[in-house]
């Protein structure tokens, strides 16, 4: 049995439609998962993040997208090639997912309770006052009195609904969490809290976590290793600390100079300048070379391999430093 | 509901030279026109639309003998290539009454429709914009007009009115106001307090402005669809009138008032019913149809 | 609740007061006397002013329409057929019970039928189901409901003899008239549901069911469904009006001995007493299914149900709408 708990290999996931045409959400995507390991995607909105996300899920709803190739191995065992009653046991109680937004990833019309307690019934066997028991002990544990069991999901703020889909999420004891963006539909102090209370639950129960973000300030708080996804690729992946100290690829530079630095130096922001790639036409050679500085005839001409950079960061780009 | 002021994204085209953004944008208008055009439902809609309006306006040219030209040595003669759609009690071309029936069908549904739209839009921008006092005289007034059903109140302003054209245009146009009104008012309610109405208050737009040129124009879309659809309700409204003998009268071949002038004829002659029903229907299909692809085309929200 | 429900109920009382305003109103305006059409043509102009007289259409409007609702009022007196002289509260109940009756199981069998392939199609989204009953709903919809009716009587009552093409006397004859009505608004409501089906599958909080490993059927009936029946209830109410005022016009093809008639009836001969009781009394049918389907609204959204509690919802849909629409939209 290998150490990793997830490996992505070669995954291609494609969205088609009449209208738009053959948009590619994500092209050929590599990453490991080791267990008790957080692994953080990040990159900017539209960058195939979330669509990564569900493909390990295998909620992506098709049509429109389709999984071209590639393998996501669960333990060993690919999950694309499971039967779908298989899938269904294994989604919930050893993978689970945090969505993005906290507002509308509850039934509005069930109680956050019974939400909580359907997830525990599908996969711990339990009868129905077991079931509300051990719900109503993670609405404790997440920091919500267990007398608002009853609650409807309107009577909840933004953070403590959050806090639900987390404590959905975290009902079953995953082996695996994939968090969709957690924190960015919150407040700025309810995030710190959250993360806080996911830190705290992950050692808690050693689950390992694909966490999706854009913010870098939560990847340096919380991952292990960072990918940095851009137009659907993996343009750099390390550990967070080669990745953030070495910061190799032009867009990660640009992910950093667009951030204000506390210590004083620069006094404006570099934003990176131009748009992401329209996906349906994406740039034959390097995704980001119509952005790029460096960029030169080279970087057009043909797709760019991960090379790599030093023991485990893998950097996309010829202009990086040393070559 | 489209946001009619904004463009969609796939709109628009990027194109990135140094520094400057450059941004190609297709007119709103164009892009509707493209995605309509694109729109099999409401293609075929309009097509058949185009037909049965352009059969019905060529109706002289047709049958130069008008509507009632008699051919008693005719009668009842069933569907062939001589009378597409047989002849009546009097020998009279259906086919051809049907053609003449159809300008006044449709007239009835146009007109009355543009009537109680113009009315509804109205009060329900006013209402929905001024509220308070006058919101709740209006919603009220609409709640007692809305609990007798539409049928049932043209029904009784058609009896009050008498019959004719005029009497069932406004019968139909009058039930049909508080549809256009409550369809107004709730968006209104809701784009009212919207940041861009506030700035146009803030440059000081007078209030007519802000209604007719900044708020309307964004609650269009369903108004438009609804327009569409009311049409083919009006002329099945006009029909059901001319049937309980209110409305239209025969000899007038507006074509409920054909089917009405038929029924004594159907148990040997049936086809004196069922061709001017399937007329009837074909328009209000065309008529559906289409409204169905406008709404896609509106409000791409709604479609996959 | 009850709270709620008794409020409801005052306030239907000033909207029955404005029915009967509106329906006094139009048949004060109405050009013509009905002295003229009930009296025979000797009738001098003295007899007719005294039939006028004692009937109180020479009164001015606002006296007429307070004897109308005092009558109501102090003696449950709906008024006296011009006709028959006899109360037309007898004429009247003697007919609503087959108008009424053609309307509910038209909007039952609807409802059934309706939601059933609203939630099969979306289902079966843009697959050959789909566009089969798409089409075949298309066709209902735009079929003139008496034309229907007329050709049903001739294939399945003439024609074929399956099936009784007069009267209303049994579940034999409910079925042609039924069917003319209902096709319509089945079509309609399958239409409906299939949108707000298709709508509700999007939702985030069906692919969290999905995430938590829920079965297929569980998240069809149990997360998709509830919701989308949601906005149906509504449009079940005005489809019921639709179907009452349909109704009268198909009890002329199926000669039913509905409201429908006798108002067709009394529209020809100005006989207003009856016309003015049969308005009232669909009114008041329709209003009532209302606030039952409001309270069924209710019932099902517990988002609605907390407004009930702690808002004033002085008998505005439109408020509590208007309040689920902007919740809806902030998600958006």
């Amino acid at each position: 049995m290998s150490e990793n708990i997830l490996s992505v290999k070669n995954l291609t996931v494609k969205y088609k439609s009449r209208e738009i045409g053959t948009c590619n959400a994500v092209n050929d995507v590599s990453f490991d998962v080791a267990k008790g390991e957080t692994v953080g995607l990040v990159g900017e909105t539209g960058a195939g993040k979330t669509t990564i996300a569900l493909s390990i899920m295998r909620l992506l709803q098709s049509p429109p997208a389709s999984i071209e190739s590639g393998e996501i191995l669960l333990d060993g065992e690919d999950i694309l090639k499971m039967p779908d009653a298989h899938m269904r046991k294994i989604r919930g109680d050893k993978i689970s997912m945090i969505f993005q937004d906290p507002m509308s990833a509850l039934n509005p019309i069930d109680k956050v309770g019974d939400q909580i307690s359907e997830m525990v019934k599908l996969h711990l066997n339990l009868n129905n006052a077991e079931s509300a028991g051990k719900a109503a002990e993670m609405l404790e544990m997440v920091g919500i009195p267990a007398a608002r069991f009853g609650d409807y999901p309107h009577q909840f703020s933004g953070g403590m609904k959050q806090r639900v889909v987390i404590a959905i999420a975290l009902a079953c004891r995953p082996e695996l969490l994939l968090a969709d963006e957690p924190t960015t539909a919150l407040d700025v102090t309810i995030q710190a809290q959250v993360l806080n209370m996911m830190k705290n639950l992950k050692t808690e129960l050693g689950t390992s976590m694909v966490l999706i973000t854009h913010d870098l300030g939560v990847v340096a708080e919380t991952c292990d290793r960072v990918a940095v996804v851009y137009a659907g690729e993996i343009v750099e992946i390390g550990t967070a600390d080669v990745v953030f100290e070495k910061r190799s690829h032009p867009y990660t530079t640009g992910l950093f100079n667009s951030l204000p630095d506390i210590t004083g130096g620069r006094k404006r922001l570099q934003p990176i300048l131009g748009l992401m790639p329209d996906p349906t036409a994406l740039p034959k050679g390097c995704k980001f070379s119509p952005r790029c500085r460096l960029c030169d005839e080279s970087c057009t001409r043909e797709p760019i391999a991960l090379r790599l950079e030093s023991g485990t960061h893998f950097v996309r780009c010829l202009k990086m430093k040393g070559i | 509901m489209l946001n009619l002021t904004t463009t969609a994204p796939e709109a628009a085209e990027t194109e990135v030279t140094e520094d400057i953004i450059v941004v190609k944008q297709r007119g709103m208008f164009r892009q509707i026109l493209d995605r309509l055009v694109r729109n099999r439902s409401a293609m075929i809609g309009f097509v058949l639309l185009l037909i049965i309006v352009v059969l019905c306006l060529l109706a002289g040219v047709i049958a130069p003998d008008g509507y009632n030209a008699q051919d008693l040595s005719a009668k009842f003669e069933p569907p062939s290539l001589k009378h597409l759609c047989g002849t009546d009690n009097l020998g009279r071309d259906i086919f051809t009454r049907i053609l003449y029936g159809g300008r006044i069908s449709l007239f009835i549904g146009v007109v009355s429709t543009l009537f109680s739209a113009g009315v509804g839009i109205v009060i329900g921008l006013f209402a929905g914009f001024y509220g308070g006092r006058a919101d709740n005289v209006a919603m009220r007034v609409l709640d007692i007009v809305m609990s007798i059903p539409a049928i049932l109140l043209a029904i009784t302003i058609a009896a009050a009115l008498g019959t004719g054209v005029n009497s069932a245009i406004i019968a139909i146009g009058i039930a049909s106001i508080p549809i256009f009104a409550r369809l107004t008012r709730a968006p209104i309610i809701q784009l009212k307090n919207e940041e861009y109405i506030e700035a146009a208050r803030a440059i000081s737009a007078s209030k007519l402005r802000i209604m007719f040129r900044h708020l309307l124009p964004n609650i269009l879309s369903p108004l438009i669809v609804q327009i569409t659809i009311n049409v083919a309700l009006s002329i099945m409204l006009a029909a059901g009138l001319s049937f309980l003998g209110l409305g239209v009268q025969p000899p007038n071949p507006e074509w409920g008032a054909i089917i009405v002038s038929a029924k004594v004829y159907i148990i040997d002659h049936s086809y004196m019913v069922t061709m001017p029903g399937i007329v009837m229907a074909l328009t209000v299909i065309a008529l559906n149809l289409f409204g169905d692809g406008l709404r896609d085309c509106l409000d791409p929200r709604l479609k996959i | 609740m009850v709270k709620y429900i008794i409020k409801r109920v005052i306030y239907m009382i000033p909207v029955l007061l404005g029915v009967a305003f509106l329906i006094s109103f139009i048949l004060y305006l109405t050009p013509g006397d009905p002295a003229d059409v009930i009296l025979s043509s000797q009738a001098t102009e003295a007899m007719r002013d005294a039939w006028r007289q004692e009937r109180g259409l020479n009164d001015p409007f606002w006296v007429q329409y307070y004897h109308f609702i005092s009558g109501i009022v102090l003696h449950w007196d709906w008024g006296t057929s011009y006709v028959n002289g006899l109360s037309v509260t007898d004429d009247v109940m003697l007919r609503f019970p087959n108008t009424f009756l053609l309307a509910c199981l038209t909007t039952v069998i609807a409802i059934v039928i309706g939601i059933l392939l609203g939630v099969f199609t979306a289902k079966h989204q843009n697959k050959w189901q789909d566009t089969t009953f798409s089409i075949v709903g298309m066709v209902g919809i735009s079929m003139p409901q008496f034309w229907l009716g007329m050709l049903l009587l001739i294939w399945f009552g003439l024609n074929l003899g399956w099936f009784p093409i007069a009267g209303f006397d049994g579940p034999k004859y409910w079925v042609l008239p039924c069917v003319a009505l209902g096709v319509q608004n089945a079509a309609i409501l399958m239409r409906f549901t299939r949108t707000s089906v298709l709508d509700c599958m999007r939702q985030d909080y069906v692919r969290t069911a999905r995430a938590k490993g829920q079965v297929e059927s569980v998240i069809t009936w149990h997360h998709i469904v509830r919701n989308a029946l949601i906005p149906i209830i509504t449009t079940v109410g005005s489809l019921f009006g639709g179907a009452l005022g349909m109704a009268m016009i198909l009890e002329q093809v199926f000669s039913i001995n509905g409201l429908g008639r006798l108002m067709v009836e009394a529209i020809a001969m100005r006989n207003y007493p009856v016309i003015q009781a049969s308005v009232m009394l669909l009114a008041v049918s329709y209003s009532i299914i209302f606030l039952v389907l409001d309270l069924l609204y209710a019932a099902v959204d517990p988002r609605i149900k907390a407004d009930f509690k702690n808002q004033d919802f002085f008998g505005s849909r439109g408020r509590k709408l208007r309040r689920l629409s902007r919740e809806e939209g902030a998600h958006a």
